[in-house]
């Protein structure tokens, strides 16, 4: 029997009853790994002599294989976060999570490609070619954390390691049918994580089940010395996981579900996805929650996409200015200093990239920044203003994780101006602005494709996030699911 | 025509902490070329910068030194460009709150008092080092990431002089304060200079010309003596100043041109997001303005109005905090001020640069130093007995009086044997008494010497001078 698709709650518990070891579980695991990734291309690194640190304490990871995004700092493994820049990188320092893991005794297999630098979210965008969508392979399974929700969709591994920006965990977490969570700002230190956005960035996870969130983000949680943006807990979140609900307040907001809105663009799917919804707040009611609706200024939501791209392109331009060919990387031609920097940074990134940090160095320029970027982190902060006074009243913010399921790579361009991009496709960027906890877990098909709900709590209320989740979670058959294509 | 000048200063100050301002690597960028650095140094991906709280304490300290508004909380920025010294592609810096602003500190330029208004001063991180050598460059990463204090003058000075006065004066605070050690001769402290020329009455500045990393005092000086004649020349000639960067050679003591200023380059500054801004509760500012000791200025102050020391005395002593404190405590300790000064200038300084050691290192301490001027006092050694006792005090390290005891050299007071001696003397010259009676008062000088031989020094001189008179009254 094989193990290595179950849940690491279901793994954990054959491995104490000595059904299967570890050594079973990473085999299994690095074979799966290789069967699909001509197919998937889930990881730019397989790490086949993947094997436990000596000396590990007993604790519920201890042995089971996961996967790492390869934008997180692995030492004396290649990690390229998916760019040409750094595709001969081996850093010579693990991440603070990659040392947490590694004292857990949990074993990463690989490292999962993304879109490159983490910018993007169609998983379209890696040095080493595309990924694809298990549940579908002419879809893409969204990004920028490609590879680790493919990964864990296959069921090559019962949890992978995340970046999320703007909603780059929990994006293709619901496009491919499992758990995507990323914590309160700070809960999961980034030192290690090679930024996008640093003032957005989280670490977080894929699972196949709420609980297992739970027990990587026991593992992974706390104040990290390097990361002065870290925070402590006392949550023992494992201990503290409860499936009663009953009387959480919950709100979802208006002008999202309003059909009325979407009238440009309403289609079969559209209302499939929002019937589905309407389920799901069914679901909430039967739990004992209450769900309420919510009017949020229409205006600050179209706005959240513009002010997520202002913020994340100048950010991001300043951050990666250390990719220079100079300390590391592969070194440019030129005669002086400048031209070096300039040919390595030519060739390294592609066009993509480089369209967003000329966007970003224009946002951050004197003239421009008072009414981009700071206009920006007004419009941000308004938002979050807007969502901590609703955290006073409410536990958490429900809504769809998608206004459509995963495109097609043969996909006409989206309408990045009608409201069901703005509005449906990117309201998780607002987990980012304010650092909330949040969560999509699968709810539903429509067209045969997975798709999610999003959950969203108030800062350090992860548990409440968790709760919820974990309630909903058992009120659909989803849980520990793995890509029906592959099964 | 006459030319008011004007001068405005930024001024690097390497701080002295144990390890770097954002990273744990030690700040000892002298050792062996980058053997001081981490990943967060160099800048590897994923890195993130941990914010040195020394560094923070010492840089709120010398913002409180230099009177300036200390703000409430502490913010980073970022200041953006691409250079081979510059790892990460930004230096983390402070722009927009920097930890004083507004600021100001009193100097004596000469014996005059002027006030020298401070812009602002930032606390922020030192880059890489570079040596160029014909076709390629080293870069030592030891330096990049060394806390630096930028301190930024308004353009309120009008001379080399005040200038140098000023840079003296902000380098002892640093010292007195322990903030840095602030060594020009090993690039601890860094200067550029802002200079501008009008007419004298105008009320406006003239075009302004920067002269970036001076090294040293000396340079500053010759630099701006330099700069103020070129410019005088060029506008006597009716020529035009251009806004721009110039370097000073050392060697031919001359300014080059670097680059003209069309346009100031753009830092594309933002709020470092990878540092939250910190509260600098009023308790903890409070705490280090307890740790200011007394500054050079307040201290020439007192010396001068409090102890009637002369200004030269006074700045002698400041210089040096610990000299200073060694006089002070003389003081406390009941010594009269001038007595102390003269003693501190004269006898301890000479000696302490003749053996080039430390005031800390004397083995004479102020209470010593009290035992011997109160002997003196006493009139149980003579000031010349004095000094010699003072060198072997310092040479053998035991205390004065029983160097005193050692050599035997006791002051003789005793009236019967001292006038002893004196008669004996008196009787073998007659034919002097009757000269000195006669008016030639120097054969007293001769008596006294005589007897000084025969006690071989030990006689007071003063009872021995009285005792003659009286004997040769008798006569």
């Amino acid at each position: 029997m094989s193990y290595i698709k179950g849940t690491i709650e279901e793994i954990r518990k054959a491995m104490d009853e000595k059904k299967v070891t570890s050594e079973e579980l990473v085999n299994e695991s690095l074979k799966l790994a290789h069967t699909y990734e001509k197919e998937y291309n889930a990881f730019v690194t397989i790490c086949d002599d993947a094997k436990e640190e000596n000396n590990v304490k007993d604790n519920p990871l201890k042995g089971i294989p996961c996967a790492i995004k390869d934008n997180i700092s692995t030492k004396g493994v290649l990690t390229t976060a998916s760019s040409n820049i750094l595709k001969n990188y081996i850093p010579f320092y693990d991440a603070t999570v990659v040392t947490k893991l590694k004292e857990a005794g949990a074993i990463s297999i690989g490292k999962t490609t993304l879109d490159e630098l983490a910018m993007g979210g169609t998983g379209t965008a890696a040095h080493t070619g595309i990924v694809k969508n298990p549940w579908d392979k002419n879809r893409l399974i969204g990004g920028s954390s490609a590879g680790s929700a493919a990964a864990v969709s296959l069921g090559i591994v019962p949890f992978a390691l995340g970046s999320d920006t703007g909603d780059s965990i929990r994006k293709p977490a619901a496009y491919g049918g499992i758990v995507g969570y990323k914590p309160t700002y700070g809960l999961i230190s980034r030192y290690g994580l090679f930024p996008f956005a640093c003032s957005l960035d989280h670490i977080g996870c894929f699972t196949r089940s709420v609980k297992d969130v739970a027990y990587v983000l026991d593992c992974l949680k706390g104040k990290d010395e390097k990361d002065m943006t870290s925070l402590d807990t006392k949550t023992n979140f494992i201990n503290e996981l409860t499936n009663d609900v009953k009387g959480k307040k919950v709100f979802y907001i208006k002008e999202m579900l309003d059909r009325n809105n979407y009238k440009d663009d309403y289609d079969e799917e559209l209302e499939e996805i929002l019937n589905n919804f309407d389920e799901a707040m069914k679901k909430c009611k039967e739990l004992g929650m209450e769900v309420e609706e919510v009017s949020f200024d229409i205006k600050l939501l179209e706005a959240i996409f513009p002010t997520y791209f202002t913020i994340s392109c100048a950010e991001a331009t300043s951050n990666n200015s250390n990719l220079t060919g100079i300390i590391f990387g592969p070194r440019g031609e030129g005669k002086t200093v400048e031209e070096i920097m300039f040919d390595a940074r030519t060739k390294g990134f592609s066009e993509l990239i480089k369209r967003r940090f000329v966007l970003g160095s224009y946002i951050l320029q004197k003239e421009n920044q008072e009414k981009l970027f700071l206009n920006a982190g007004r419009i941000r902060r308004l938002i979050v203003n807007k969502m901590n006074e609703l955290f006073k009243k409410y536990d958490a913010m429900i809504l769809p994780a998608q206004g459509a399921v995963a495109p097609t790579f043969r996909s006409e361009d989206i309408d990045k101006l009608s409201n069901r991009y703005l509005l449906l496709e990117n309201h998780m960027a607002i987990g980012n602005f304010g650092g909330f906890p949040s969560i999509t877990i699968p709810c539903g098909f429509v067209n045969k494709m997975p798709i999610g709900l999003s959950i969203t709590g108030a800062v350090k209320k992860d548990i409440d996030v968790l709760n919820i989740a974990y309630a909903i979670e058992e009120k659909y058959p989803y849980k520990g699911q793995i890509a029906k294509e592959v099964k | 025509m006459e030319y008011e000048v004007t001068i405005g200063l930024e001024v690097h100050c390497e701080v002295k902490t144990h390890t770097k301002m954002f990273s744990p690597s030690l700040n000892a960028y002298e050792e062996m070329a980058n053997s001081n650095v981490t990943e967060i140094d160099l800048a590897f991906p994923g890195v993130l910068p941990t914010v040195n709280y020394e560094a923070v304490k010492k840089a709120v300290k010398m913002s409180l030194a230099l009177n300036c508004k200390v703000p409430e909380k502490m913010y980073f920025d970022r200041k953006n460009y691409y250079y081979a010294d510059l790892p990460k592609g930004y230096q983390i810096t402070q722009t927009h709150d920097p930890v004083g602003t507004n600021g100001y500190i009193n100097v004596y330029v000469g014996e005059e008092v002027k006030k020298v208004l401070i812009h602002d001063i930032h606390l922020e991180e030192d880059t890489a080092s570079l040596d160029h050598y014909d076709n390629y460059s080293l870069i030592d990463y030891n330096r990049a990431g060394i806390p630096l204090l930028e301190t930024v003058t308004e353009p309120c000075l009008h001379s080399a002089e005040e200038a140098l006065a000023f840079l003296d004066a902000l380098r002892k605070i640093f010292i007195y304060c322990d903030i840095s050690e602030a060594r020009t001769d090993r690039g601890q402290m860094r200067c550029d200079v802002n200079i501008s020329l009008a007419p004298k009455g105008s009320q406006v500045l003239g075009t302004k010309v920067e002269m970036k990393n001076i090294n040293s005092f000396a340079n500053v000086k010759a630099a701006i003596e330099y700069e103020i004649e070129r410019q005088k020349e060029a506008l006597n000639k009716g020529e035009r100043i251009i806004q721009e960067t110039r370097r000073y050679d050392d060697v031919d003591c001359k300014t080059y041109r670097m680059r003209e200023k069309v346009e100031s380059i753009d830092y594309k500054y933002f709020i470092e997001p990878n540092i939250p801004p910190y509260k600098l509760e009023k308790e903890f500012i409070e705490e280090i303005r307890k740790t200011i000791p007394p500054l050079q200025f307040e201290r020439i102050s007192k010396y001068i109005n409090e102890y009637g020391i002369s200004h030269y005395d006074a700045s002698v002593i400041v210089k040096d905090k610990s000299v200073a404190e060694y006089f002070e405590k003389c003081l406390e300790l009941g010594i009269n001020p001038k007595t102390s000064a003269n003693w501190v200038t004269s006898i301890i300084l000479a000696h302490l640069n003749k053996t080039e050691t430390s005031i800390e290192d004397l083995y004479l301490t102020p209470k010593m130093l009290k035992q011997i001027i109160n002997l003196i006092e006493e009139g149980k050694i003579s000031s010349k007995q004095a000094k010699e006792v003072f060198y072997k005090v310092v040479e053998d390290k035991k205390g004065p009086l029983k160097i005193i005891e050692e050599l035997g050299i006791k002051q003789t007071s005793d009236d019967s044997a001292i006038r002893t001696i004196v008669q004996s003397i008196l009787d073998n010259n007659q034919n002097l008494i009757e000269e000195y009676k006669g008016g030639r008062s120097n054969v007293l000088d001769f008596f006294v010497g005589q007897v000084m031989k025969q006690t071989r020094g030990q006689a007071n001189p003063m009872m021995t001078s009285s005792i003659i008179k009286e004997e040769i009254g008798k006569r």
